[in-house]
């Protein structure tokens, strides 16, 4: 039989071996040592030294390659700030989402953090992010190196929220080796979608398994398609939505008609598990309208030579912009801090140029030399493609709700991809669905 | 004797304590915190003060969170697919979980060796199982599409093909748990005492009468638990359908723990989500107390 004392103690000590399992793990991605609050507090109080600042920076885009990178800028910026320590936490752009939302709701938001253009505005709306304006009036730094496009990314009713990081475009890739074969003319940035359509249905003839364009017909594609067409998914100040407008029916009839009628287009089920860059690789596939960032993949993975042009328009030209920003969580007790880290690498030359030679995305900061750095990487030849790109961007719709309007009118053009709604049923459906869903404005 | 009843139930709250406290932390006390959330219009990136009255203003909005789902068509196709899948899964989990079960129960040479590969699929992780079967109901390049074409049939598109997807999530789901389902039938089938079956063949009864008079009905607890995990655990689809389809194609696979999901961490906004998770507890549980109280018409505990 066990004592009563002996049976308290194991009480005592399985509930604090519990804890002592259940504390937070030290943040592993840093490779400077972390002063935390204690040895802070702990450290003799010397006048002429401020004490060392902890920055906690969250973001996703160094997952993909680019962690060599943003530690070496993190290196240069500790170097010019020695109070100021910065600890990266990088999360897969999969997880980084919940990862984000639950530091926020659960009262332990990070200092700073990266926001893609599609989150940006729900974080505004809920006040988790700091106004920067009075911030940015503090600073001396120069900001006119930031394109006017890429601070009014950032920007909601004139008041700046996030520093621009990176931005990428999308553009049209095309596999020259099949234009050779068939016999048709390189795209060139004047091209329309007649063009695009007809280059596509010879190319489509050199088999049964040769497909002349990839085009997704996504939400995301079809706002900035809408566009081209003058038309849009919301009226112009975003209070209310207007998805089956004539325009928007007639830019979904061209993209159904590509997969259902001409076939120029492979239909999901003959892509059947590839996606969509998997397929443009076979090589069997004349053209692709996708992003930048599609370069390094292409470049080691397509047996065939390929190049990139300006996307087609309609009735008028229109082209995506995607951008990821840096944000001040408004909760941040080290909000200059935060901030002179987040300036830093939307602005400084060395950043700028890193980024090029390390090849990991765009800058938003203009420096020239950096630019002709990148416009000399090949392929594709034409990469001047991609600042021309940016003279029709249509940015993403700046309202809260973009995920869940997204996924409901995703749902619809899928329905009307397949052919199992017509485009008009199908964008009457979503607009009905968007408006019992979403409370605008 | 007082005395060491009051020992024992120490001891035993001492190797309970590890386990309560985390139960606790991780499910009881977000459990409630849930239950008040989903009176709330909270995003869910904003702290979360549930302590202070400002929150409250200008978050509490009462019921409205429950009549919008109940009124959204949304929720009654989610619990509709459910419905689908359940009708297919659960009768086919169960007969080829019982078949794999009779199987495995005869001495043969290999059977361990059979067990183990039955059993492999409930230890995979449902990342790398969705995956391996987003190939295998590849129209074009599929293993099953190729099969079917050697008889002479042209298969579907599987996932692609808004009738058919849900039928590709419940051939993953059945192959995921029939190893799991099948154990617990194989244990039942190992309790059944052999000499109910010589006499039934002293009788005169053929294999399948006494499959029928026999096995089944002795097997019936086991029916009852196995019923009732799959139950719950189809209303909990969740994993294979983000994998396999992500909802689509055309929300065709849209279920509720997706939109749980979706609503808490896509759409930010919690307080609804709080309230779909809410509801499909009530489901669930109504669900389960209805076959506790049916077990008395069709279960058997005489064996």
């Amino acid at each position: 039989m066990l004592k009563k004392s002996t049976v308290i103690l194991m009480v005592i000590l399985m509930v604090l071996g519990l804890f002592a399992g259940c504390q937070a793990p030290a943040a592993t991605e840093t490779t400077e040592p972390v002063a935390t609050d204690e040895a802070v507090a702990a450290q003799p109080a010397a006048p002429e030294a401020e004490e060392p600042i902890t920055i906690d920076f969250m973001n996703f885009s160094a997952n993909e390659g680019g962690l060599l990178t943003l530690g070496l800028m993190k290196d240069l910026f500790e170097k010019d700030n020695p109070n100021i320590k910065i600890n990266i936490e990088t999360f897969g752009y999969d997880t980084y989402a919940t990862q984000l939302q639950t530091r926020v709701g659960g009262g332990d938001a990070p200092d700073c953090f990266e926001l893609g253009l599609d989150a940006f505005p729900s974080y505004v709306d809920q006040s988790a992010v700091l106004s920067l304006d009075d911030l940015t009036a503090a600073s001396t730094t120069d900001l006119s190196v930031l394109t006017e496009k890429s601070v009014q990314a950032f920007s909601l009713d004139g008041v700046k929220y996030g520093m621009p990081y990176s931005y990428s475009t999308v553009v049209l890739i095309y596999n020259k080796d099949l234009f050779d074969q068939a016999g048709v003319s390189y795209p060139t940035a004047d091209w329309t979608w007649a063009d695009a359509d007809a280059a596509a249905l010879k190319i489509k003839a050199l088999g049964d398994d040769y497909y002349g364009l990839i085009q997704p017909i996504s939400t995301y594609e079809f706002f900035k398609v809408v566009k081209q067409y003058n038309g849009g998914l919301l009226n112009d100040d975003n209070t209310a939505f207007t998805v089956n407008r004539a325009e928007n029916v007639q830019a979904l009839q061209r993209l159904v008609d590509n997969v259902q009628v001409t076939n120029i287009c492979p239909s999901t089920e003959q892509r059947g598990s590839l996606d969509e860059w998997g397929m443009f690789k076979l090589g069997k596939t004349g053209m692709i309208v996708t992003g930048i960032w599609a370069f390094p993949s292409f470049t080691t993975d397509c047996a065939f030579a390929w190049d990139i042009a300006v996307e087609p328009g309609a009735e008028t030209k229109a082209t995506h912009y995607f951008a990821n920003g840096l944000a001040v969580s408004a909760d941040s007790k080290n909000a200059e801090a935060a901030y002179k880290w987040i300036e830093f690498l939307a602005t400084s030359e060395q950043v700028a140029q890193l980024r090029i030679q390390l090849g990991w995305e765009l800058p938003c900061a203009t420096y020239q030399t950096a630019m002709d750095q990148y416009a000399k990487l090949t392929p594709p030849a034409n990469r001047q493609a991609v600042f021309d790109s940016l003279d029709y961007v249509v940015p993403v719709p700046q309202i809260a709700q973009f995920s869940q309007m997204a996924d409901i009118l995703g749902a619809e053009l899928e329905a009307a991809a397949n052919g199992s709604k017509t485009p008009q049923q199908a964008l009457d459906d979503a607009q009905a669905a968007l408006e019992a869903a979403i409370t605008l404005g | 004797m007082r005395k060491n009843r009051n020992n024992h139930a120490l001891a035993a709250s001492a190797f309970l304590a590890p386990s309560m406290v985390g139960f606790l932390l991780i499910a009881a006390i977000p459990f409630a915190l849930s239950f008040a959330i989903s009176f709330t219009s909270w995003s869910g990136i904003k702290g979360l003060e549930l302590f202070s009255p400002s929150f409250w203003q200008s978050n509490f909005i009462g019921l409205e969170n429950y009549s919008k789902i109940l009124k959204s068509k949304e929720f009654w196709v989610s619990l509709l697919h459910v419905g689908q899948y359940m009708v297919l899964y659960i009768p086919l989990m169960l007969v080829s979980s019982l078949g794999i079960a009779m199987l495995l129960n005869k001495p043969r040479k290999g059977t361990a060796f059979f067990r183990l590969l039955f059993y492999i699929p409930v230890l995979t992780s449902w990342v790398a199982g969705a995956i391996i079967w987003k190939w295998v109901l590849d129209p074009q390049y599929g293993i099953l599409n190729d099969i079917l074409a050697r008889i002479g049939i042209s298969g579907p598109a599987w996932l692609q093909d808004a009738k058919w997807a849900m039928f590709g999530i419940v051939l993953a789901s059945v192959w995921k748990d029939m190893g799991f389902y099948g154990l617990i039938f194989l244990g039942g089938l190992k309790n059944i005492n052999p000499i109910y079956y010589e006499a039934a063949h002293l009788d005169g009864a053929g294999r399948f009468q006494s499959f029928l008079k026999i096995t089944l009905p002795m097997l019936t607890p086991m029916v009852f638990f196995v019923l009732i995990i799959s139950l719950i655990n189809s209303f909990m689809l969740f994993p294979q359908v983000m994998i396999m389809t992500n909802a689509g194609p055309a929300g065709a696979t849209q279920v509720i723990v997706e939109r749980i999901y979706k609503y808490g961490f896509s759409y930010y906004k919690m307080g609804y989500a709080s309230a779909l998770s809410w509801l499909l507890f009530l489901i669930v549980f109504l669900f389960t107390y209805l076959q506790q109280k049916l077990q008395k018409k069709w279960v058997n505990y005489d064996a």
